[in-house]
């Protein structure tokens, strides 16, 4: 019966309409793959709030010995279900618990930077507010309807959304207005094809999380900086090793422009 | 040398190498275009010793194919830059051969004597792209699992036969784990036909001689140079001179190449698409479905044709239509010189037309469509295929220039 009221709840969505996912301006994560503290404070975040549910399957625990961390570090402050520093980071839920629980199974999270974006995930993250007819509780504007609770809450406190009306000629907003009353007059003016659409303007704190707005802030980055780490560990190396194939091709380039024009004086 | 006695008396060693490398005689005028022809070997050498490297580490299974590519990115030494090469190099191969054929455009490289050689280098072509789409379904990712699935749904629309035969190719109802694993069979032979057919291109090539960006047959002009009597006088053995030469090719290919591998290896999403870091999930179409973008000037005009009678049909025709009618190029043309140099004002039109035709189909392609965008594309298909329908027109009434004797130098 729940899952039937909130299929109903699903269906009279669109009636309220939300910015598209494509329509939200993402904000700049700005990581620093480098900063090594950074990927290191991500993996304890991800392994505390993230690994219930969501896997990183293809990689594995000791890869952060790559970022500094040693094998008695990783395992007393990583791993909390016994792996070991050689096993791959998957969870036990099973996915058709996951299905029944939040709709789908939660994806895994290896190469999520890599599919969506950094920007993506760091928006993403800092894009929950409250809203009442969804199961969790939350929404969010870069994923409209997802199935995922605002599991950050603690941290980052509760925002409840401040909306906005948007009067709609087709998929073109011509108008926005800070009531409903007001936007709705507005389309009546404009006449027929126009449409109200409510928008969710901006976040209102309700209550305050264990962090600064600034060390949340902090917080998604370094999160975010984990996996894109995660989702291509050989990103650094394998610039390093580029500049000097690079280099090295240029010589080689060089020296056989000048072999060929030596073989060449007496072709010309 | 006694050894390679020993050798020649059993096998042509010293015959081979002289009729086909040091004695070889090309025209002395060939030009940066001509560089195509040795990267294209190049790269396909490039991807099949990086394949067997993958093919060591790759599950070609359903349940493991994803995994095991990222086992290869993670957990294989160096495996993130083989496969990184091989990925780049697929892009790349299409790239070089792309512009090893619009160099034959340019030139009339398909024209009498080359014609076999040009309707060889086609069938290369296609071995190329049947080897690559079976590739692409390998890393079982999103964009892998449904552009495959578009692609052989084609098939379906074949009158009568189609439904069986879609189901022919792909060994079950959809794209599955039987499919993946023939897909794999087959990638794994093609690149060895490929091999055997660039083996016969250069035999035909080796037999007509190269063109060359005059268009004249050296070979037919004055008699002797500094190394023969009766090679002809503007052509230079191949080895040294093209041998050292196409050196310095590669090493600005390989500087291209690598820059690509090490530092760019998505290609802001063309070589590597983001759908496809998402394994595959039959139940789960992603919004926009779009081919690698090699394929996509074909694939644009398969969705420029709308439906007839029910049917895609008509829109599988005009997409097969489109590689098919390049093997009636070498009888189109009815200029009296080969070359873009010495041809007139309509065929340059007519070619800068073609190039830019195929570009905007390529992109029109990888987009999701729109009226404007559909519009779009019939006309550029329209202008595609006038390229080749009214060059008969076009190339006789065009007004050529006279061709030297000897080759410019």
């Amino acid at each position: 019966m729940k899952k039937l009221i909130a299929a109903f709840a699903l269906a009279l969505l669109p009636v309220v309409g939300f910015a598209s996912e494509a329509g939200v301006e993402l904000e700049k994560a700005n990581i620093d793959l480098h900063n090594q503290a950074a990927i290191q404070r991500g993996a304890k975040y991800f392994t505390n709030y993230c690994m219930g549910c969501h896997s990183a399957k293809y990689v594995r625990y000791q890869l952060l010995k790559n970022v500094g961390l040693s094998e008695s570090q990783i395992k007393d402050n990583l791993i909390f279900d016994g792996s070991k520093v050689g096993d791959l980071m998957s969870i036990a839920m099973p996915e058709a618990y996951a299905a029944g629980s939040f709709g789908a199974p939660a994806p895994d999270l290896t190469l999520e930077a890599r599919r969506r974006s950094a920007d993506w995930i760091y928006t993403y993250l800092k894009s929950f507010y409250t809203d009442p007819s969804r199961p969790t509780g939350v929404n969010n504007i870069v994923f409209p309807n997802v199935g995922m609770p605002n599991i950050l809450w603690e941290l980052e406190g509760i925002k409840d959304p401040v909306f906005k009306y948007e009067v709609h000629e087709g998929t073109h907003s011509v108008g926005s207005y800070d009531t409903e009353a007001e936007a709705e007059a507005a389309a009546k003016e404009m006449g027929e094809g126009h449409r109200v659409v409510k928008i969710v303007h901006g976040f209102e704190r309700r209550t305050d999380g264990k962090l600064s707005d600034a060390d949340f802030d902090q917080a998604v980055r370094d999160l975010t900086t984990y996996l894109t780490y995660i989702a291509e560990p050989m990103k650094l190396e394998r610039q390093e090793m580029g500049v000097w194939v690079l280099l090295f091709l240029v010589v080689f380039t060089v020296l056989a422009y000048m072999m060929k024009k030596e073989w060449w004086k007496d072709v010309h | 040398m006694s050894f390679m006695n020993w050798i020649d008396e059993r096998f042509p060693a010293t015959k081979v190498w002289n009729e086909h490398l040091a004695q070889y005689y090309a025209p002395k005028n060939f030009n940066s275009w001509y560089f195509f022809g040795s990267l294209a070997m190049l790269v396909l050498v490039n991807q099949i010793v990086t394949g067997i490297w993958l093919a060591m580490a790759y599950k070609p299974d359903a349940t493991l194919a994803f995994a095991s590519v990222e086992y290869i990115m993670r957990d294989m030494d160096y495996g993130w830059l083989i496969r990184y090469m091989h990925s780049t190099g697929a892009s790349a191969f299409f790239i070089v051969v792309y512009l090893h054929m619009f160099r034959g455009l340019m030139y009339g490289s398909y024209r009498k004597p080359r014609e076999l050689l040009w309707i060889i280098g086609l069938v290369i072509y296609l071995a190329m792209m049947a080897t690559a789409f079976f590739g692409y379904l390998l890393p079982w990712g999103q964009m892998s699992y449904w552009g495959a699935q578009v692609i052989v749904n084609l098939f379906s629309a074949v009158p009568f036969v189609g439904e069986e035969l879609s189901v022919w190719i792909r060994g079950d109802f959809v794209i599955s784990d039987a499919t993946l694993n023939r897909f794999f069979a087959l990638h794994f032979l093609l690149p060895f036909v490929l091999a055997a057919l660039v083996f016969i291109h250069i035999v035909a090539l080796h037999k007509v001689g190269s063109n060359n960006p005059d268009g004249i047959e050296i070979k037919k002009g004055p008699k002797g140079n500094r190394w023969s009597d009766t090679a002809p006088a503007d052509g230079i053995p191949f080895h040294p001179y093209y041998s050292v030469k196409d050196i310095f090719g590669v090493g600005m290919f390989l500087i291209l190449f690598a820059a690509v591998i090490f530092f760019w290896p998505d290609f802001g999403g063309l070589f590597l698409e983001a759908p496809n870091f998402e394994p595959a999930n039959p139940l789960k179409t992603p919004p926009h479905i779009a081919p690698v973008w090699y394929f996509t000037p074909f694939y644009a005009m398969l969705r420029a044709v709308p439906p007839m009678f029910n049917s895609q049909f008509p829109g599988v025709v005009v997409m097969f239509a489109s590689i098919l009618i390049m093997f009636a190029l070498p009888w189109l043309d009815r200029s009296p010189v080969k070359s873009i140099r010495y041809k007139g004002i309509l065929f340059k039109i007519a070619l800068g037309v073609f190039a830019v035709t195929f570009v905007v189909l390529a992109y029109l392609g990888l987009q999701p469509s729109t009226p404007t965008k559909t519009l779009l594309a019939q006309i550029f298909t329209g202008l595609y295929f006038a390229f080749f329908l009214l060059m008969p027109i076009y190339s006789k009434l065009d007004k050529t220039k006279p061709v030297p004797e000897r080759v410019s130098e």
